[in-house]
Protein backbone atom coordinates (compact mmCIF):
# COMPACT_ATOMS: atom_id res chain seq x y z
CA UNK A 1 0.00 0.00 0.00
CA UNK A 2 1.33 3.43 -0.88
CA UNK A 3 1.67 5.75 2.07
CA UNK A 4 2.61 9.41 1.72
CA UNK A 5 5.52 10.30 3.98
CA UNK A 6 4.80 12.42 7.06
CA UNK A 7 8.00 14.34 6.63
CA UNK A 8 9.90 14.67 3.42
CA UNK A 9 13.17 16.57 3.19
CA UNK A 10 14.54 17.11 -0.30
CA UNK A 11 18.08 18.30 -0.84
CA UNK A 12 18.27 20.38 2.34
CA UNK A 13 21.39 22.47 2.64
CA UNK A 14 22.06 24.86 5.53
CA UNK A 15 25.12 27.04 5.04
CA UNK A 16 26.79 29.27 7.62
CA UNK A 17 29.08 31.31 5.42
CA UNK A 18 31.38 28.84 3.73
CA UNK A 19 30.46 26.02 6.11
CA UNK A 20 27.70 23.71 4.96
CA UNK A 21 26.47 22.44 8.32
CA UNK A 22 23.84 20.39 6.48
CA UNK A 23 24.76 19.38 2.96
CA UNK A 24 22.17 18.12 0.47
CA UNK A 25 20.20 15.96 2.89
CA UNK A 26 17.08 14.13 1.74
CA UNK A 27 14.98 11.82 3.85
CA UNK A 28 11.45 10.58 4.31
CA UNK A 29 9.60 9.49 7.43
CA UNK A 30 6.50 7.30 7.57
CA UNK A 31 3.62 7.95 9.96
CA UNK A 32 4.58 6.62 13.38
CA UNK A 33 8.14 5.88 12.33
CA UNK A 34 10.87 6.23 14.91
CA UNK A 35 14.12 7.39 13.46
CA UNK A 36 17.47 7.89 15.12
CA UNK A 37 19.92 10.42 13.76
CA UNK A 38 23.45 9.49 14.75
CA UNK A 39 26.79 11.06 14.03
CA UNK A 40 29.78 12.70 15.68
CA UNK A 41 29.67 16.17 17.20
CA UNK A 42 29.40 18.83 14.55
CA UNK A 43 27.88 16.42 12.02
CA UNK A 44 24.93 18.78 11.52
CA UNK A 45 22.23 16.90 13.43
CA UNK A 46 20.98 19.86 15.45
CA UNK A 47 21.15 22.11 12.41
CA UNK A 48 19.02 19.60 10.54
CA UNK A 49 16.44 19.80 13.36
CA UNK A 50 16.56 23.58 13.16
CA UNK A 51 15.86 23.43 9.44
CA UNK A 52 12.86 21.18 10.10
CA UNK A 53 11.42 23.34 12.91
CA UNK A 54 12.29 26.67 11.30
CA UNK A 55 14.69 27.91 13.98
CA UNK A 56 17.12 28.18 11.08
CA UNK A 57 15.97 28.47 7.47
CA UNK A 58 17.35 26.03 4.95
CA UNK A 59 19.59 27.74 2.41
CA UNK A 60 18.14 25.47 -0.24
CA UNK A 61 15.92 22.41 -0.51
CA UNK A 62 12.35 21.73 0.57
CA UNK A 63 10.72 20.69 3.85
CA UNK A 64 7.30 19.12 3.33
CA UNK A 65 5.28 18.02 6.36
CA UNK A 66 2.05 16.08 5.82
CA UNK A 67 1.84 17.39 2.29
CA UNK A 68 2.38 21.04 3.31
CA UNK A 69 5.49 22.82 2.09
CA UNK A 70 6.79 24.60 5.17
CA UNK A 71 10.24 25.51 3.90
CA UNK A 72 9.59 29.25 4.34
CA UNK A 73 7.33 29.10 7.39
CA UNK A 74 8.15 30.63 10.78
CA UNK A 75 8.79 28.26 13.71
CA UNK A 76 5.44 29.12 15.28
CA UNK A 77 3.51 28.24 12.10
CA UNK A 78 5.29 24.90 11.98
CA UNK A 79 4.40 24.31 15.63
CA UNK A 80 0.77 24.91 14.70
CA UNK A 81 1.07 22.21 12.04
CA UNK A 82 2.11 19.73 14.75
CA UNK A 83 5.90 19.88 14.86
CA UNK A 84 7.32 19.81 18.39
CA UNK A 85 10.89 19.61 19.57
CA UNK A 86 13.17 19.49 22.56
CA UNK A 87 16.49 21.28 22.74
CA UNK A 88 19.95 19.80 23.13
CA UNK A 89 20.89 22.65 25.45
CA UNK A 90 18.12 22.78 28.02
CA UNK A 91 15.84 25.61 26.96
CA UNK A 92 13.24 26.03 29.67
CA UNK A 93 11.71 29.02 31.43
CA UNK A 94 14.08 28.80 34.37
CA UNK A 95 12.43 31.34 36.67
CA UNK A 96 8.95 29.85 36.22
CA UNK A 97 7.47 26.81 37.92
CA UNK A 98 7.01 23.46 36.22
CA UNK A 99 3.29 24.11 35.96
CA UNK A 100 3.84 27.56 34.43
CA UNK A 101 6.21 26.03 31.89
CA UNK A 102 3.56 23.46 31.08
CA UNK A 103 0.86 26.12 30.82
CA UNK A 104 2.91 28.01 28.28
CA UNK A 105 3.44 24.80 26.36
CA UNK A 106 -0.25 23.87 26.53
CA UNK A 107 -1.48 27.27 25.38
CA UNK A 108 1.00 27.74 22.56
CA UNK A 109 -1.50 26.50 20.02
CA UNK A 110 -4.68 27.97 21.49
CA UNK A 111 -6.31 31.38 21.33
CA UNK A 112 -6.39 31.59 25.10
CA UNK A 113 -2.83 32.84 25.11
CA UNK A 114 -4.21 36.18 23.90
CA UNK A 115 -6.45 36.60 26.94
CA UNK A 116 -5.32 39.87 28.51
CA UNK A 117 -7.74 39.99 31.41
CA UNK A 118 -8.69 36.35 31.93
CA UNK A 119 -7.53 34.12 34.74
CA UNK A 120 -4.36 32.15 34.27
CA UNK A 121 -6.00 28.74 34.45
CA UNK A 122 -6.05 25.86 32.03
CA UNK A 123 -9.20 24.54 30.40
CA UNK A 124 -10.24 21.01 31.34
CA UNK A 125 -8.79 19.56 28.16
CA UNK A 126 -5.53 21.44 28.59
CA UNK A 127 -5.28 20.43 32.24
CA UNK A 128 -5.78 16.81 31.25
CA UNK A 129 -3.11 17.11 28.57
CA UNK A 130 -0.66 18.65 31.03
CA UNK A 131 -1.35 15.93 33.55
CA UNK A 132 -0.84 13.21 30.95
CA UNK A 133 2.41 14.77 29.70
CA UNK A 134 3.74 15.15 33.24
CA UNK A 135 2.81 11.56 33.98
CA UNK A 136 4.48 10.34 30.78
CA UNK A 137 7.62 12.25 31.79
CA UNK A 138 7.56 11.09 35.43
CA UNK A 139 7.12 14.60 36.82
CA UNK A 140 3.85 14.26 38.71
CA UNK A 141 4.05 16.07 42.05
CA UNK A 142 6.71 18.53 40.86
CA UNK A 143 4.27 21.13 39.50
CA UNK A 144 5.09 23.88 42.00
CA UNK A 145 8.87 23.55 41.73
CA UNK A 146 10.75 26.40 40.10
CA UNK A 147 12.66 24.98 37.15
CA UNK A 148 15.95 26.58 38.16
CA UNK A 149 15.85 24.53 41.37
CA UNK A 150 15.35 21.15 39.68
CA UNK A 151 18.07 18.62 38.98
CA UNK A 152 19.47 18.50 35.46
CA UNK A 153 17.83 15.13 34.91
CA UNK A 154 14.40 16.47 35.82
CA UNK A 155 14.94 19.46 33.55
CA UNK A 156 15.58 17.06 30.67
CA UNK A 157 12.33 15.26 31.53
CA UNK A 158 10.50 18.59 31.50
CA UNK A 159 11.94 19.31 28.05
CA UNK A 160 10.15 16.20 26.80
CA UNK A 161 6.96 16.91 28.75
CA UNK A 162 6.67 20.39 27.23
CA UNK A 163 7.10 19.06 23.71
CA UNK A 164 4.44 16.41 24.32
CA UNK A 165 1.70 18.53 25.79
CA UNK A 166 0.32 20.08 22.62
CA UNK A 167 -0.29 16.55 21.25
CA UNK A 168 2.14 17.04 18.37
CA UNK A 169 2.13 14.92 15.23
CA UNK A 170 5.89 14.77 15.00
CA UNK A 171 8.37 15.00 17.86
CA UNK A 172 12.04 15.88 17.43
CA UNK A 173 14.19 14.94 20.42
CA UNK A 174 17.68 16.47 20.46
CA UNK A 175 19.90 14.34 22.72
CA UNK A 176 17.27 13.98 25.45
CA UNK A 177 19.57 11.76 27.52
CA UNK A 178 22.78 13.76 27.14
CA UNK A 179 24.57 14.36 30.40
CA UNK A 180 22.33 12.05 32.43
CA UNK A 181 23.33 9.29 34.83
CA UNK A 182 22.82 5.69 33.65
CA UNK A 183 19.70 5.39 35.81
CA UNK A 184 18.26 8.58 34.39
CA UNK A 185 19.04 7.44 30.85
CA UNK A 186 17.02 4.28 31.38
CA UNK A 187 14.26 6.55 32.61
CA UNK A 188 14.34 8.69 29.46
CA UNK A 189 14.50 5.58 27.27
CA UNK A 190 11.32 4.33 28.95
CA UNK A 191 9.64 7.69 28.36
CA UNK A 192 10.48 7.52 24.66
CA UNK A 193 9.48 3.88 24.34
CA UNK A 194 6.07 4.61 25.81
CA UNK A 195 5.26 7.49 23.47
CA UNK A 196 2.06 7.00 21.46
CA UNK A 197 2.68 4.71 18.48
CA UNK A 198 1.10 7.09 15.94
CA UNK A 199 3.53 9.85 16.90
CA UNK A 200 6.41 10.19 14.45
CA UNK A 201 9.62 10.55 16.43
CA UNK A 202 13.11 11.62 15.40
CA UNK A 203 15.78 11.07 18.02
CA UNK A 204 19.26 12.54 18.01
CA UNK A 205 21.36 10.54 20.41
CA UNK A 206 25.04 10.08 21.01
CA UNK A 207 24.71 6.80 22.85
CA UNK A 208 24.28 4.21 20.13
CA UNK A 209 23.14 1.46 22.50
CA UNK A 210 20.37 3.64 23.84
CA UNK A 211 19.25 4.85 20.41
CA UNK A 212 19.29 1.53 18.58
CA UNK A 213 16.96 -0.06 21.11
CA UNK A 214 14.31 2.60 20.55
CA UNK A 215 13.98 3.13 16.81
CA UNK A 216 12.83 1.50 13.56
CA UNK A 217 15.42 3.12 11.34
CA UNK A 218 18.68 5.02 11.57
CA UNK A 219 20.26 7.88 9.68
CA UNK A 220 23.96 8.49 10.21
CA UNK A 221 25.40 11.90 9.41
CA UNK A 222 28.93 13.14 9.02
CA UNK A 223 30.16 16.56 7.90
CA UNK A 224 26.61 17.64 7.09
CA UNK A 225 25.87 14.68 4.82
CA UNK A 226 23.85 11.52 5.32
CA UNK A 227 26.32 8.67 4.94
CA UNK A 228 24.18 5.71 5.98
CA UNK A 229 20.48 5.01 6.22
CA UNK A 230 19.67 1.56 7.54
CA UNK A 231 17.78 -0.58 10.04
CA UNK A 232 19.12 -0.54 13.62
CA UNK A 233 20.53 -4.06 13.49
CA UNK A 234 22.61 -3.23 10.42
CA UNK A 235 24.17 -0.16 11.98
CA UNK A 236 26.67 -1.51 14.46
CA UNK A 237 28.55 -3.60 11.95
CA UNK A 238 28.23 -1.18 9.08
CA UNK A 239 31.74 -0.39 7.82
CA UNK A 240 31.02 3.31 7.28
CA UNK A 241 29.53 3.68 10.75
CA UNK A 242 32.51 1.95 12.30
CA UNK A 243 34.79 4.26 10.44
CA UNK A 244 32.94 7.35 11.68
CA UNK A 245 32.61 6.22 15.26
CA UNK A 246 35.95 4.55 15.71
CA UNK A 247 38.17 6.34 13.28
CA UNK A 248 39.85 4.48 10.48
CA UNK A 249 41.51 1.41 12.07
CA UNK A 250 45.10 1.31 10.81
CA UNK A 251 46.38 -2.04 12.01
CA UNK A 252 44.20 -1.91 15.09
CA UNK A 253 43.04 -5.37 16.20
CA UNK A 254 39.39 -6.36 16.49
CA UNK A 255 39.61 -6.69 20.27
CA UNK A 256 40.96 -3.21 20.76
CA UNK A 257 38.28 -1.79 18.47
CA UNK A 258 35.65 -3.53 20.59
CA UNK A 259 37.16 -1.98 23.71
CA UNK A 260 37.09 1.51 22.23
CA UNK A 261 33.53 1.00 21.11
CA UNK A 262 32.54 0.21 24.67
CA UNK A 263 34.38 3.21 26.02
CA UNK A 264 32.38 5.30 23.63
CA UNK A 265 28.97 4.11 24.65
CA UNK A 266 29.24 3.79 28.42
CA UNK B 1 1.46 39.82 59.96
CA UNK B 2 2.71 41.54 56.83
CA UNK B 3 -0.42 40.53 54.99
CA UNK B 4 -2.58 42.28 57.56
CA UNK B 5 -0.27 45.23 58.13
CA UNK B 6 0.44 46.19 54.53
CA UNK B 7 -3.17 46.92 53.44
CA UNK B 8 -3.59 49.05 56.56
CA UNK B 9 -0.39 50.98 55.85
CA UNK B 10 -1.34 51.41 52.20
CA UNK B 11 -4.78 52.65 53.24
CA UNK B 12 -3.25 55.19 55.62
CA UNK B 13 -0.75 56.34 52.98
CA UNK B 14 -3.52 56.78 50.42
CA UNK B 15 -5.78 58.76 52.74
CA UNK B 16 -3.11 60.79 54.58
CA UNK B 17 -2.99 63.55 51.93
CA UNK B 18 -6.59 64.38 52.81
CA UNK B 19 -5.43 65.88 56.11
CA UNK B 20 -1.95 67.08 55.07
CA UNK B 21 -1.20 70.62 53.82
CA UNK B 22 -2.04 71.17 50.14
CA UNK B 23 1.62 71.19 49.12
CA UNK B 24 1.90 67.55 50.18
CA UNK B 25 -1.39 66.74 48.48
CA UNK B 26 0.05 68.00 45.20
CA UNK B 27 3.21 65.96 45.66
CA UNK B 28 1.15 62.87 46.49
CA UNK B 29 -0.97 63.38 43.36
CA UNK B 30 2.18 63.60 41.28
CA UNK B 31 3.53 60.42 42.89
CA UNK B 32 0.36 58.51 42.01
CA UNK B 33 0.48 59.69 38.38
CA UNK B 34 4.12 58.77 37.95
CA UNK B 35 3.53 55.42 39.64
CA UNK B 36 1.25 54.56 36.71
CA UNK B 37 3.96 55.61 34.27
CA UNK B 38 6.53 53.52 36.14
CA UNK B 39 4.23 50.49 36.12
CA UNK B 40 3.60 50.95 32.39
CA UNK B 41 7.38 50.86 31.89
CA UNK B 42 7.59 47.81 34.13
CA UNK B 43 5.09 45.93 31.94
CA UNK B 44 7.73 45.96 29.24
CA UNK B 45 10.98 46.07 31.21
CA UNK B 46 9.99 43.67 33.96
CA UNK B 47 7.67 41.27 32.22
CA UNK B 48 8.85 41.00 28.61
CA UNK B 49 12.49 41.86 29.30
CA UNK B 50 12.47 44.82 26.86
CA UNK B 51 13.64 48.05 28.48
CA UNK B 52 12.06 51.06 26.77
CA UNK B 53 13.34 54.64 26.75
CA UNK B 54 10.39 56.28 25.02
CA UNK B 55 7.67 56.22 27.65
CA UNK B 56 8.16 59.86 28.54
CA UNK B 57 7.33 60.67 24.93
CA UNK B 58 4.21 58.50 24.99
CA UNK B 59 3.15 59.95 28.34
CA UNK B 60 3.84 63.49 27.11
CA UNK B 61 1.96 62.95 23.85
CA UNK B 62 -1.12 62.03 25.84
CA UNK B 63 -0.73 65.18 27.96
CA UNK B 64 -0.27 67.41 24.88
CA UNK B 65 -3.25 65.93 23.06
CA UNK B 66 -5.45 66.15 26.16
CA UNK B 67 -4.65 69.82 26.70
CA UNK B 68 -4.93 70.64 23.01
CA UNK B 69 -8.28 68.90 22.63
CA UNK B 70 -9.71 70.50 25.76
CA UNK B 71 -8.35 74.03 25.60
CA UNK B 72 -7.83 74.67 21.87
CA UNK B 73 -10.51 72.49 20.29
CA UNK B 74 -12.78 72.94 23.27
CA UNK B 75 -13.86 69.35 23.84
CA UNK B 76 -15.16 68.24 27.24
CA UNK B 77 -12.27 67.25 29.50
CA UNK B 78 -13.27 63.60 29.75
CA UNK B 79 -13.37 63.27 25.97
CA UNK B 80 -10.09 65.15 25.68
CA UNK B 81 -8.42 62.74 28.11
CA UNK B 82 -9.73 59.73 26.21
CA UNK B 83 -8.37 61.25 23.00
CA UNK B 84 -5.01 61.75 24.69
CA UNK B 85 -4.96 58.14 25.82
CA UNK B 86 -5.96 56.97 22.35
CA UNK B 87 -3.19 59.05 20.78
CA UNK B 88 -0.65 57.58 23.20
CA UNK B 89 -1.87 54.06 22.47
CA UNK B 90 -1.62 54.56 18.70
CA UNK B 91 1.83 56.12 19.05
CA UNK B 92 2.92 53.15 21.17
CA UNK B 93 1.62 50.78 18.52
CA UNK B 94 3.67 52.52 15.85
CA UNK B 95 6.75 52.52 18.09
CA UNK B 96 6.09 48.88 18.83
CA UNK B 97 5.89 47.97 15.14
CA UNK B 98 9.31 49.52 14.67
CA UNK B 99 10.99 48.32 17.86
CA UNK B 100 9.77 44.88 18.91
CA UNK B 101 11.95 42.96 16.50
CA UNK B 102 14.99 44.22 18.36
CA UNK B 103 16.06 43.46 21.91
CA UNK B 104 18.61 44.40 24.53
CA UNK B 105 20.57 47.57 23.97
CA UNK B 106 19.25 47.90 20.41
CA UNK B 107 15.71 48.09 21.72
CA UNK B 108 16.82 50.66 24.28
CA UNK B 109 18.51 52.84 21.66
CA UNK B 110 15.76 52.49 19.08
CA UNK B 111 13.06 53.51 21.55
CA UNK B 112 15.29 56.35 22.70
CA UNK B 113 15.53 57.60 19.12
CA UNK B 114 11.76 57.31 18.63
CA UNK B 115 11.21 59.35 21.77
CA UNK B 116 13.59 62.02 20.51
CA UNK B 117 11.52 62.38 17.35
CA UNK B 118 8.44 63.18 19.45
CA UNK B 119 10.45 65.72 21.42
CA UNK B 120 11.65 67.32 18.17
CA UNK B 121 8.10 67.52 16.84
CA UNK B 122 6.81 69.10 20.04
CA UNK B 123 9.59 71.66 19.93
CA UNK B 124 9.26 72.59 16.25
CA UNK B 125 5.58 72.25 15.43
CA UNK B 126 4.95 75.60 17.05
CA UNK B 127 1.45 76.28 15.66
CA UNK B 128 0.06 73.21 17.41
CA UNK B 129 2.34 72.62 20.38
CA UNK B 130 3.36 76.17 21.21
CA UNK B 131 7.00 75.22 20.75
CA UNK B 132 9.18 75.99 23.74
CA UNK B 133 6.37 77.91 25.41
CA UNK B 134 4.24 74.80 25.53
CA UNK B 135 0.48 74.64 25.93
CA UNK B 136 -1.39 76.04 28.88
CA UNK B 137 -4.89 75.29 30.09
CA UNK B 138 -7.13 75.58 33.13
CA UNK B 139 -8.54 72.09 33.11
CA UNK B 140 -8.59 71.78 36.86
CA UNK B 141 -10.35 75.09 37.23
CA UNK B 142 -12.87 74.15 34.53
CA UNK B 143 -13.59 70.97 36.40
CA UNK B 144 -14.04 72.94 39.58
CA UNK B 145 -11.85 70.56 41.58
CA UNK B 146 -9.92 71.57 44.66
CA UNK B 147 -6.44 70.11 45.18
CA UNK B 148 -7.85 67.51 47.54
CA UNK B 149 -10.74 66.60 45.25
CA UNK B 150 -8.33 66.18 42.37
CA UNK B 151 -6.21 63.91 44.54
CA UNK B 152 -9.19 61.68 45.21
CA UNK B 153 -10.15 61.59 41.52
CA UNK B 154 -6.57 60.70 40.56
CA UNK B 155 -6.39 58.11 43.34
CA UNK B 156 -9.52 56.35 42.08
CA UNK B 157 -8.30 56.38 38.46
CA UNK B 158 -4.85 55.16 39.46
CA UNK B 159 -6.32 52.33 41.52
CA UNK B 160 -8.41 51.24 38.53
CA UNK B 161 -5.39 51.38 36.21
CA UNK B 162 -3.31 49.45 38.75
CA UNK B 163 -5.98 46.78 39.08
CA UNK B 164 -6.10 46.45 35.28
CA UNK B 165 -2.31 46.10 35.05
CA UNK B 166 -2.31 43.57 37.89
CA UNK B 167 -5.00 41.58 36.06
CA UNK B 168 -2.92 41.82 32.88
CA UNK B 169 0.28 40.42 34.37
CA UNK B 170 -1.69 37.61 36.06
CA UNK B 171 -3.56 36.68 32.87
CA UNK B 172 -2.59 34.04 30.31
CA UNK B 173 -1.07 36.90 28.33
CA UNK B 174 0.95 37.92 31.38
CA UNK B 175 2.45 34.44 31.51
CA UNK B 176 3.18 34.72 27.79
CA UNK B 177 5.10 37.94 28.47
CA UNK B 178 7.17 36.26 31.17
CA UNK B 179 7.81 33.35 28.83
CA UNK B 180 9.12 35.75 26.20
CA UNK B 181 11.44 37.30 28.77
CA UNK B 182 12.80 33.88 29.70
CA UNK B 183 13.20 32.34 26.27
CA UNK B 184 12.01 33.62 22.91
CA UNK B 185 13.27 30.66 20.89
CA UNK B 186 11.34 28.23 23.02
CA UNK B 187 8.20 30.36 22.78
CA UNK B 188 8.36 30.29 18.98
CA UNK B 189 8.80 26.54 18.90
CA UNK B 190 5.75 26.22 21.17
CA UNK B 191 3.68 28.13 18.63
CA UNK B 192 3.86 31.71 19.94
CA UNK B 193 4.28 34.60 17.54
CA UNK B 194 6.75 36.48 19.73
CA UNK B 195 6.67 39.66 17.62
CA UNK B 196 2.89 39.89 17.78
CA UNK B 197 2.81 39.34 21.53
CA UNK B 198 5.48 41.96 22.06
CA UNK B 199 3.52 44.40 19.93
CA UNK B 200 0.42 43.82 22.05
CA UNK B 201 2.45 44.25 25.24
CA UNK B 202 4.02 47.45 23.91
CA UNK B 203 0.62 48.86 22.95
CA UNK B 204 -0.91 47.96 26.32
CA UNK B 205 2.04 49.56 28.07
CA UNK B 206 1.58 52.68 25.94
CA UNK B 207 -2.10 52.77 26.87
CA UNK B 208 -1.25 52.95 30.57
CA UNK B 209 1.49 55.53 29.97
CA UNK B 210 -1.25 57.46 28.16
CA UNK B 211 -3.55 57.22 31.18
CA UNK B 212 -0.77 58.70 33.30
CA UNK B 213 -0.22 61.46 30.73
CA UNK B 214 -3.90 62.43 30.59
CA UNK B 215 -4.02 62.64 34.38
CA UNK B 216 -0.85 64.70 34.35
CA UNK B 217 -2.43 67.14 31.87
CA UNK B 218 -5.26 67.85 34.30
CA UNK B 219 -2.92 67.95 37.30
CA UNK B 220 -0.31 70.20 35.71
CA UNK B 221 -2.43 72.30 33.31
CA UNK B 222 0.67 72.69 31.21
CA UNK B 223 2.48 70.66 28.58
CA UNK B 224 5.96 71.63 27.38
CA UNK B 225 8.74 69.84 25.50
CA UNK B 226 10.36 69.01 28.85
CA UNK B 227 7.69 66.36 29.56
CA UNK B 228 8.40 64.48 26.31
CA UNK B 229 12.16 64.78 26.46
CA UNK B 230 14.57 61.98 27.25
CA UNK B 231 14.95 62.82 30.93
CA UNK B 232 11.24 62.19 31.36
CA UNK B 233 11.60 58.69 29.86
CA UNK B 234 14.67 58.08 31.98
CA UNK B 235 12.82 59.14 35.09
CA UNK B 236 9.94 56.75 34.36
CA UNK B 237 12.42 53.93 33.86
CA UNK B 238 14.37 54.83 37.02
CA UNK B 239 11.18 54.77 39.06
CA UNK B 240 10.43 51.28 37.76
CA UNK B 241 13.98 50.16 38.53
CA UNK B 242 14.14 51.73 41.98
CA UNK B 243 10.80 50.17 42.90
CA UNK B 244 11.84 46.81 41.50
CA UNK B 245 11.59 45.65 37.91
CA UNK B 246 9.05 42.89 37.48
CA UNK B 247 7.20 43.68 40.71
CA UNK B 248 4.60 46.04 39.19
CA UNK B 249 3.66 47.67 42.55
CA UNK B 250 7.26 48.74 42.89
CA UNK B 251 6.17 51.61 40.62
CA UNK B 252 4.52 53.28 43.62
CA UNK B 253 7.66 52.93 45.72
CA UNK B 254 9.91 54.14 42.93
CA UNK B 255 7.71 57.14 42.17
CA UNK B 256 7.55 57.99 45.88
CA UNK B 257 11.31 57.71 46.41
CA UNK B 258 12.30 59.72 43.36
CA UNK B 259 9.68 62.46 43.65
CA UNK B 260 10.18 62.82 47.42
CA UNK B 261 13.93 63.05 46.86
CA UNK B 262 13.52 65.55 44.06
CA UNK B 263 11.33 67.77 46.23
CA UNK B 264 13.76 67.59 49.14
CA UNK B 265 17.00 67.92 47.20
CA UNK B 266 15.72 70.75 45.00
CA UNK B 267 15.22 72.83 48.14
CA UNK B 268 18.97 72.72 48.83
CA UNK B 269 20.75 72.40 45.52
CA UNK B 270 20.38 72.83 41.80
CA UNK B 271 22.18 69.56 41.24
CA UNK B 272 19.18 67.24 41.32
CA UNK B 273 20.26 65.31 38.18
CA UNK B 274 23.63 64.59 39.81
CA UNK B 275 21.97 63.34 42.97
CA UNK B 276 19.60 61.23 40.87
CA UNK B 277 22.51 59.73 38.96
CA UNK B 278 24.41 58.89 42.15
CA UNK B 279 21.31 57.35 43.72
CA UNK B 280 20.85 55.22 40.68
CA UNK B 281 24.44 53.98 40.75
CA UNK B 282 24.23 53.13 44.46
CA UNK B 283 20.94 51.37 43.83
CA UNK B 284 22.43 49.27 41.04
CA UNK B 285 25.35 48.27 43.26
CA UNK B 286 23.51 47.51 46.49
CA UNK B 287 19.96 46.60 45.48
CA UNK B 288 19.66 45.97 41.74
CA UNK B 289 16.38 44.15 42.40
CA UNK B 290 14.82 47.42 43.62
CA UNK B 291 13.11 48.23 46.90
CA UNK B 292 10.17 45.88 46.50
CA UNK B 293 12.36 43.18 44.98
CA UNK B 294 14.80 43.45 47.88
CA UNK B 295 11.99 43.34 50.43
CA UNK B 296 10.61 40.19 48.81
CA UNK B 297 14.03 38.52 48.95
CA UNK B 298 14.44 39.44 52.62
CA UNK B 299 10.96 38.18 53.48
CA UNK B 300 11.61 34.85 51.77
CA UNK B 301 14.54 34.12 54.08
N1 LIG C 1 24.38 29.36 14.12
C1 LIG C 1 25.53 28.84 13.63
N2 LIG C 1 26.44 29.64 13.05
C2 LIG C 1 27.59 29.13 12.54
N3 LIG C 1 27.92 27.84 12.59
C3 LIG C 1 27.04 26.98 13.16
C4 LIG C 1 25.81 27.44 13.72
N4 LIG C 1 25.13 26.38 14.22
C5 LIG C 1 25.93 25.31 13.99
N5 LIG C 1 27.06 25.66 13.36
C6 LIG C 1 28.11 24.75 12.93
O1 LIG C 1 27.53 23.76 12.14
C7 LIG C 1 28.10 22.50 12.37
C8 LIG C 1 27.05 21.52 12.77
O2 LIG C 1 26.60 21.81 14.08
P1 LIG C 1 25.43 21.01 14.78
O3 LIG C 1 24.27 20.94 13.86
O4 LIG C 1 25.20 21.64 16.11
O5 LIG C 1 26.07 19.58 14.96
P2 LIG C 1 25.59 18.36 15.86
O6 LIG C 1 24.27 18.67 16.43
O7 LIG C 1 25.56 17.20 14.92
O8 LIG C 1 26.65 18.17 16.91
C9 LIG C 1 29.18 22.73 13.43
O9 LIG C 1 30.42 22.86 12.78
C10 LIG C 1 28.78 24.01 14.08
O10 LIG C 1 29.89 24.70 14.58
MG1 LIG D 1 23.69 18.83 18.36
Amino acid sequence: MFEAPVLSLSNITVAFGALKAVHDVSLKLRLGERRAVLGPNGAGKTTLFNAITGSTRASSGRVVFEGVDMTRMSPQRRAHLGVARTFQITNLFAELSVLENMRLAARGLSWRKFSLMGRDRLSHTEAAQVEAALAASHLVGREATVVREMSYGEQRQLEVAMALVGTPRMLLLDEPAAGLSPAERTHVAAIIRNLPRNLTVVLIEHDMDLALGLVDSVTVMQNGRVIVEAAPDEIRNHPLVQEVYLGKPHGVGEAEQEGRANAHTV
Amino acid sequence: MIRILSPVLIGIAALAPLVLPTYFVSVATQILIFAVLAMAVDLLAGFTGRTPLCHGAIFGTSAYVTIYAASVVGWPIGLAMLTGILAATCLAMVFGLLAVRTSGVYFLLLTLALGLIVWGVCLRWTEITGGENGLRAQLREDLGLSTRQLYVAVLVTVLCATAAMWRLVRSPFGLTMRGIKEGEGRMASLGYDVTLHLLIAFTASGFFAGVAGALYAVFNDFASPSIVQLSSSVQGLLMAIVGGVGTLFGGFVGAFVIIAMEQTVSAFTERWPTVLGLTFILMMIFAPEGVVGKARLLLKR
